[in-house]
């Protein structure tokens, strides 16, 4: 695999990795065994904690809390430096003073999924049994058991009721969970670029991924951390994949088009001849140096699983009935992930519901990534939802 | 039954002290009790849903164009994007108090479809359209002989979105045809006023710009 050296040379040490895994930068919540959590697949699952980070001041009566749920290969880190990366926070373009989740009106939570590497227990954390990382024996994980997670992180910040669930993608499938499991708890609810299910294509994408993983020789059964090891090329390749799945044909075509990287000619040889092979050799390189292989695979299995209305019967509709939560949906034009259809799927069991929904489909070239782009019609529609769902529950 | 031997009662609008809204909303605003649940189909800029919820009725709307869903939405009005003629059937029955239907139904595929379904998912729907009996309707026709364009209604015929006109006349025999009850009808002349007087229907399909039905169920 010579053509894949240029993503197994990591600058972030794994040491860097694993010591961020068990002691985070950002706040924890411990949760010890006298408050296990339970998980879907039948265990009680103790101790564990929940790194998150906050952004704003809570109000005396607690009513302008707002959750932001992260995506898959995201964190908590939406509005401060990554202390992985360095770079910016991944959603600052919407988390801010005077941006439309404005700080200065709001106290936004967002916290690291339960299965996650960046602080939350996750397999790449200690397993304080062996005094190693739990690697595969660390349970597996669901999307409602991420939420319940959520919840009790909740519950130690003394936040009964959310003004508002916000996510995309992943974090878009826990917002729903959250209107689901706990419609008493969410006044309003932003699910963006998401789905009320996984589809059998997204499945698909997401075994490939892993099986690039698996295929990596440095993977050793999950056990990668005892040999000093990452299987660096195998989750490369797995990015490298999902990546495509997040932009468009049309969004590749206007980057990149068949243009050439730093040469004229083509070298007939296996080398980074175009400039998209570039970019997303450059995508698996710096992701391998943040993301715990383990961790991707646990994450995208807990999407795998998603569905709601398995849970009710398979009828979407029962899983929101009577409830009194504000939606708004939103979805992109050219997201073929999670394309509009699923959206308005969920749109009319939620209109079946007497749910008060607004849906929104934004025209935008940029894919499933539009999310968390500068897309100005999002974030009015963001802002608008927002300011008016403050009104209704009599904020200022 | 013939038509002059309907009388219904006209409508009374409070006068519009803001001058911020149609007259023929206020007039739509005025038949629903507050309280009320109201699907609006076809809400375009979502100018009605901002009157109806300013009196403290719970509204909702539906918009077939993307531009017009997200000015919606971004006024905090719950709006979604779609089709009167395919995404009615999404909604269960008796879901609304009133559901209506402000000039759009011309522009439906299947208006005696959309209308029945109007008056499933909602215990009264309230329609206005534009009425092609409208004496300079006729005039254009009969002496220019071309399709005729109003103030109100610009477009040409190879570029109009309306595909489906009638005349109020025609309107109250599909209501006949399917059984709906006319609880109050009002004609609005060129500028949204109501006419006053109570005149027979030929009269009102002669000088009407555009009607106004609230619909029940027989």
């Amino acid at each position: 695999m010579t053509h894949l050296q240029s993503v197994s040379s990591p600058s972030i040490h794994s040491e860097d990795r694993a010591h961020e895994a068990d002691h985070p930068t950002s706040p924890v919540a411990k949760f010890g065994p006298e408050q296990p959590l339970m998980l879907d697949c039948g265990i009680d699952f103790a101790p564990f904690q929940i790194a998150y980070q906050t952004y704003g001041e809570l109000n005396a009566d607690r009513s302008n809390a707002i959750l932001i749920c992260h995506a898959l290969t995201l964190d908590q880190h939406v509005a401060n430096v990554h202390p992985l990366t360095g770079k910016a926070g991944w959603w600052e373009i919407m988390v801010g003073p005077g941006r439309p989740l404005d700080t200065d009106s709001y106290f936004i939570i967002c916290s690291n999924v339960i299965g996650g590497c960046m602080g939350s227990t996750g397999p790449a954390s200690t397993n304080p049994a062996t005094g190693k990382a739990w690697g595969l024996d660390f349970p597996l994980i669901t999307i409602p058991d991420m939420v319940r997670a959520q919840a009790m992180l909740l519950d130690r910040l003394g936040i009964e009721a959310l003004l508002c669930v916000i996510g995309g993608s992943m974090g878009g499938m826990q917002v729903l969970q959250w209107t689901a499991a706990y419609p008493e708890r969410v006044f309003s609810a932003l699910p963006v670029a998401c789905s009320t299910r996984h589809s059998a294509q997204n499945i698909a994408f997401h075994e490939l991924g892993r099986q690039a993983v698996m295929a990596d020789p440095d993977w050793h059964h999950g056990r990668y951390f005892e040999c000093s090891t990452h299987p660096h090329r195998g989750l490369a390749v797995a990015r490298m994949a999902g990546h495509i799945t997040y932009l468009s044909d049309a969004a590749l075509h206007r980057k990149f088009g068949r243009r050439m990287q730093d040469r004229d000619l083509p070298t007939f040889s296996f080398d980074a001849d175009f400039q998209v092979e570039s970019y997303l050799r450059y995508q698996g390189s710096s992701f391998v140096e943040r993301f715990d292989a383990n961790s991707y695979l646990y994450l995208t299995r807990a999407m795998d699983y998603f569905d709601i209305a398995a849970d009710h019967n398979g009828v979407l509709a029962e899983a929101f009935r009577g409830i009194k939560t504000r939606f708004c949906v939103v979805s992109f034009t050219s997201d073929w992930l999670f394309p509009t259809s699923e959206s308005r799927a969920l749109v009319h069991a939620l209109n079946a519901s007497s749910a008060r929904v607004s849906f929104a489909e934004i025209e935008t070239d940029r894919g499933h990534d539009a999310f968390l782009l500068d897309v100005p019609e999002f974030f009015d529609i963001a802002r608008a939802f927002l300011q008016s769902a403050g009104k209704a529950r009599g904020l200022g | 039954m013939a038509l002059q031997e309907q009388i219904l009662p006209l409508g009374g609008i409070a006068p519009d002290r803001t001058g911020k809204y149609r007259t023929d909303h206020l007039l739509v605003a005025e038949m629903i009790p507050a309280g009320s649940r109201v699907l609006d189909v076809g809400c375009g800029d979502g100018d009605l849903l901002q009157l109806l919820e300013s009196r403290g009725i719970d509204g909702r709307g539906i918009e077939l164009s993307r531009e017009g869903v997200n000015r919606c939405v971004a006024k905090g009005l719950a709006v979604v994007q779609g089709d009167a003629d395919t995404d009615l059937v999404n909604y269960p029955d008796d879901a609304f108090d009133y559901v209506i239907l402000s000039q759009t139904l011309q522009a439906t595929r299947q208006p005696k479809v959309v209308l029945e379904n109007l008056l499933r998912i909602g215990h009264r729907a309230i329609v206005s359209f534009p009425n092609f009996g409208y004496w300079k309707m006729r005039l254009q026709l009969l002496i220019g002989g071309h399709m005729p364009r109003t103030e109100n209604l610009p477009a040409t015929w190879y570029d109009t979105a309306n595909i489906h006109f009638c005349t109020i006349k025609d309107f109250i025999e599909l209501c006949d045809a399917i059984h709906v009850r006319m609880e109050r009808a009002v004609a609005l002349d060129l500028y949204g006023r109501p006419l006053r007087l109570r005149l027979p229907w030929w009269v009102w399909n002669l000088f009407g710009e555009q009607g106004v039905f609230l619909l029940s169920r027989k």
